[in-house]
């Protein structure tokens, strides 16, 4: 199945793209896109212990399951205001 | 998207914001804040920043902060504009409007919401100095820790 990844801020210049898509397999976890995507791109994984996540714009945790076609988003640590 | 929570590139009119949460003249209060691109940071001068969003999902953290304001101040009611894109020193990076009928209220609404932006909402600033620039990091956002939503209420209410 087909999801989008989209990056911001500091992880949006490390891969290069705001968005992009990747094959997951069935069943796959939110976590396991990430290290498909640490893999992908080493600069990444410093990251690891302060990202969030979040799918189709709603926060979430690493261990949900992802679904086809939906928008996984990886978002390091937040400077609003 | 609501009138009163939203994110966008567009100049901030705190009026506007005010007058979205009139409801016929209960309120005895209107706290503001405007957050400021400010000319220095950690040791450096500052030139200009840049903002960038997710923001559907900022949209989203601004109506849960309204929602936690509203369990824990009744009276009160919040408006919040947040900026993105490039803004230069001294422009207004975000507005917040808290009104209630009374100030005690409105302060801690207004206080609350802008500590639970900087912790929770998906918004980063890349800070543009003489020399260089960097992202800004700030806190991993996590809505549902309740350590930080309680250092949010206390901060509001000293």
């Amino acid at each position: 199945m087909r999801v989008t990844v989209r990056v911001f801020a500091r992880l949006r210049d490390i891969v290069g793209s705001p968005e992009i898509v990747r094959d997951a397999a069935p069943g796959a976890t939110v976590r396991g896109v990430w290290h498909d995507l640490a893999a992908e791109f080493p600069e990444l994984v410093k990251y690891e212990r302060s990202i969030s996540a979040a799918i189709n714009a709603e926060y979430t945790r690493m261990d949900r399951v992802i679904g086809d076609g939906d928008e996984v988003a990886f978002l390091p640590p937040v400077s609003g205001g | 998207m609501s009138e009163r929570l939203a994110i966008g590139p567009g100049a901030l009119n705190v009026e506007r914001l005010s007058s979205a949460l009139d409801e016929g003249g209960a309120d005895g209060a209107v706290v503001t804040f405007l957050g400021l691109v400010r000319n220095h940071n950690a040791g450096r001068r500052v030139l200009y920043l840049e903002y960038e969003a997710y923001e559907p999902l900022a949209v989203k953290s601004f109506e849960r902060i309204a929602e936690e304001i509203r369990a824990r101040w009744p009276s009160a009611r919040l408006a919040l504009h947040h900026r993105v894109g490039r803004l230069e020193i001294g422009e207004a990076s975000i507005a917040i409007v808290a009104r209630s009928p009374h100030r005690a209220d409105a302060y801690a609404a207004c206080r609350y919401a802008i500590e639970r932006v900087k912790q929770i909402s998906p918004i980063w600033k890349r800070e543009f100095f003489e020399g260089g620039d960097v992202w800004i990091e700030g806190a991993t956002a996590d809505p549902d820790d309740e350590l930080a939503r309680a250092h949010a209420e206390r901060a509001a209410c000293v």
